[in-house]
């Protein structure tokens, strides 16, 4: 509580004991025999230590020209009540809207604290180390790129650096909601908001703490409330329209039946305040962004960063899921994982050698996994004959593959083109994966298949994505269909597209959307080429890599481990807050205007409507706090 | 210049008050009232920034005399 608070608190306290004396008194009979005067200021009394603050703002904000907030209704419907003769129904009405403020604030900033606390990752301190060796404790923000800290273990790690000495282990999952702790040793790297487990580390930054990864992902939570999502857009709307025309149905039950002389004046007016206290759009106000904000700390606890409440409400509509193959289906890590001789002549560890000598001066993945392969061969076969430098003019045919020569003989290392192209007789592969045919002085002499691994888990990620309500399920790949088809078959992906231009990509992601007439369409990617398509899709889904700025830069919502059984989670968390949301708008409107009903027949009390406008409040508060609670079986069943 | 404050707003509906009346003052790029985050975002160019801020708290109190902002 705060102080402002406690103060209301007290006075709450006292007036509500002078409230209860009064009652009695009433009761007991004591008032009677005193003139109306007499008893008018005795209520009145109380009714300003209450409602001071109250009035005091209604007043300010009518000289701004601030008509209609709370404050002039609660005023207003409080006068009329005195105005008829009702002086402890007044009271009563100030005394109770007030606790009830108290109770909305006490959980409002309860909510707000506990979701803050889900992202506690901000670092307090910094330990530099000076020259002498000493460790001086930091203001993070002050500490300069390139700077030796020191972290003890249980200590967050302050910026984004890599380790200079000390070997430990450390628990990421403040970002990446991993909760299996990674190891770290010299020379590696380590992201701010990490907590050193076990024993010292030295680090030298590598970044500002402004541009390390903890204060970007505080940054990108912050502002996430700001994107407002269609339901908090139109609550805002609604609630400007609502007020003034409930405020205006009070004034027109406080006239016109008494001038049609259908019930005494004094009884449409106490009507009539029914009508302006539950005019207040609070209720809704205050809980719908709460729900969405609760949602977005309950994604972020898991290390599911998402940037609006918009894309929250759009992935609790996803329909269609988009993945891409490579670095999110699989890992995106080439393999060798076959060696097929044409004849008997020429041994595996030939076809390598030649193979690996052709591609030693490229960096193109499929070409590192066989230098990889290579050099492994050699590390634990030492007998074997190294003539792999021996090739000369080694040269590039783009899209083709590498010729080169050998001791006179052409060699040729390339895909099916490249062979068709130098007219050479081989058996083609159908084998999935990356083919590569070795062909020496023109003669045919093996294949190599190059394979990434599919992601453990891949294939029940996607199978919860679809208990989660994902009606359809596609993969997008630049690699050949066999491949692709392997890879989906497995995992259990609907639809599959394959041999895709980034280009084409971007053209199969609008198709989509395009046939896409129920829900949403997300695109899953690794972020590093994929920027055009998530920005294209209707929700953009990257993998964060544990702080790749592109990725965080173009997608809507970042998985920090590029765990994509958290897309499923993410979709259950959004699903929860939206209907959390929707329970909360229909509640309120419905209470609201029940009692407004239930008021211009004259059925509803003043207490009711108080309940109508601060009591529905508090309850829709604390069902907004729902969104915020995760459990693990939310993000399994 | 964009930069954050710190700013005490009771409720949500005063929030979304703020954010528009100071919106319309000239000169403001963009501003946010955040109701959840307690925080005030303002952003304008730098040779006016403190005159446009000055305003902007001024645009607050109006709509909410209890609102605090620290700067």
């Amino acid at each position: 509580m705060t102080r402002k608070m406690k103060k209301t608190r007290n006075r709450i306290i006292g007036v509500l004991a002078a409230f209860i004396v009064l009652l009695i008194v009433d009761h007991i009979g004591l008032f009677e025999g005193l003139s109306w005067p007499v008893i008018f200021v005795i209520y009145l009394i109380p009714y300003i230590v209450i409602g001071y603050d109250v009035l005091r703002k209604a007043f300010i904000n009518i000289s701004h020209g601030q008509v209609f907030d709370e404050n002039f209704l609660m005023m207003i419907a409080t006068f009329g009540a005195f105005a008829i003769g009702e002086y402890s129904e007044a009271l009563a009405v100030m005394l109770f809207y007030q606790i009830g403020e108290l109770f909305q604030s006490y959980a409002v900033g309860k909510s707000r604290a506990s979701i803050t606390e889900l992202m506690s990752i901000a670092p307090e301190y910094a330990n530099v180390i000076q020259e002498n060796g000493e460790a001086v404790e930091t203001d993070p923000e002050e500490v300069t790129i390139g700077t030796m800290l020191l972290i003890k273990p249980g200590e967050k790690i302050p910026i984004d650096g890599i380790v200079v000495e000390g070997d430990s282990f450390i628990d990421t999952s403040a970002i990446t909601g991993e909760s299996v702790p990674r190891r770290v040793t010299e020379g590696g790297e380590v992201i701010s908001g990490c907590v050193n487990k076990d024993s010292v580390l030295k680090i030298r930054t590598t970044k500002n703490y402004e541009d390390s990864t903890v204060s970007k992902i505080l940054e990108l939570v912050e502002n996430a409330s700001n994107k407002k999502s269609r339901m908090e857009n139109f609550i805002t709307r609604f609630a400007r329209y609502y007020t003034p025309v409930v405020t205006i149905g009070a004034v027109l039950l406080a006239v016109i039946p008494p001038i049609m002389g259908l019930m005494p004046f004094a009884d449409s007016v106490k009507r009539a305040c029914i009508f302006l206290i539950v005019s207040c759009p609070c209720a809704l106000v205050i809980s719908v962004p709460l729900g969405f904000f609760g949602g977005i700390g309950a994604s972020s606890k898991l290390g599911i960063l998402v940037k609006g409440s918009n894309y929250l409400e759009a992935i609790a509509e996803a329909s269609t899921l988009v993945l891409d193959k490579t670095g999110t289906i699989t890992k995106g890590e080439f393999k060798v994982t076959e060696i097929i001789q044409a004849n008997a002549e020429i041994s595996k560890e030939e076809i390598i050698c030649i193979a690996a000598g052709a591609e030693k001066f490229s960096n193109h993945p499929i070409a590192r996994s066989v230098i990889e392969y290579h050099e492994e061969l050699h590390k634990n076969n030492d007998a074997l004959a190294d003539d792999n430098n021996e090739l000369t003019e080694i040269k590039e045919v783009p899209g083709h593959g590498i010729t080169a020569k050998l001791s006179g003989e052409d060699i040729y290392v390339g895909n099916v083109k490249l062979l068709k192209a130098n007219n050479i007789a081989f058996k083609e592969s159908d084998k999935p994966g990356t083919i590569i045919y070795v062909a020496k002085g023109k003669v045919f002499i093996g294949t190599i298949i190059i394979s990434d691994t599919i992601k453990e888990g891949a294939a029940k990620s996607i199978s919860n994505v679809k208990k989660a309500g994902v009606s359809k399920v596609v993969m997008l790949t630049g690699d050949n269909d066999d491949a692709a088809r392997v890879v989906a078959d497995k995992v259990g992906i609907d639809e599959v597209y394959s041999q895709l231009l980034p280009a084409d990509k971007v053209e199969r992601v609008e198709k989509l959307l395009a046939d896409n007439n129920s829900g949403k369409v997300a695109f899953v990617g690794d972020g590093i080429n994929d920027a055009p398509v998530l920005m294209r899709a209707d929700v953009g889904i990257a993998m964060g890599s544990m702080g790749s700025d592109a990725a965080i830069e173009a997608a809507d919502i970042v998985l920090m481990d590029d765990d994509i059984g958290k897309i499923s989670a993410v979709i259950k968390i959004a699903r929860k807050t939206l209907a959390i949301v929707k329970e909360n708008i229909v509640f309120a409107l419905s209470v609201k205007i029940l009692i407004l009903f239930l008021g211009a027949v004259g059925i509803a009390t003043m207490w009711m409507a108080v309940f109508g406008d601060v009591g529905v409040a508090v309850l829709a508060i604390l069902n907004s706090m729902r969104a915020m609670k995760w459990s693990k079986e939310d993000m399994n069943g | 210049m964009k930069k954050s404050y710190k700013c005490e707003v009771d409720c949500a509906n005063c929030a979304a008050k703020m954010e528009e009346a100071i919106n319309k003052i000239d000169g403001v790029k963009s501003a946010r009232v955040n109701f959840m985050t307690q925080k005030l975002t303002l952003e304008a160019d730098d040779d006016i920034y403190d005159e446009i801020l000055d305003a902007a708290v001024k645009a607050c109190k109006k709509v909410e005399p209890d609102c605090e902002i620290e700067i």
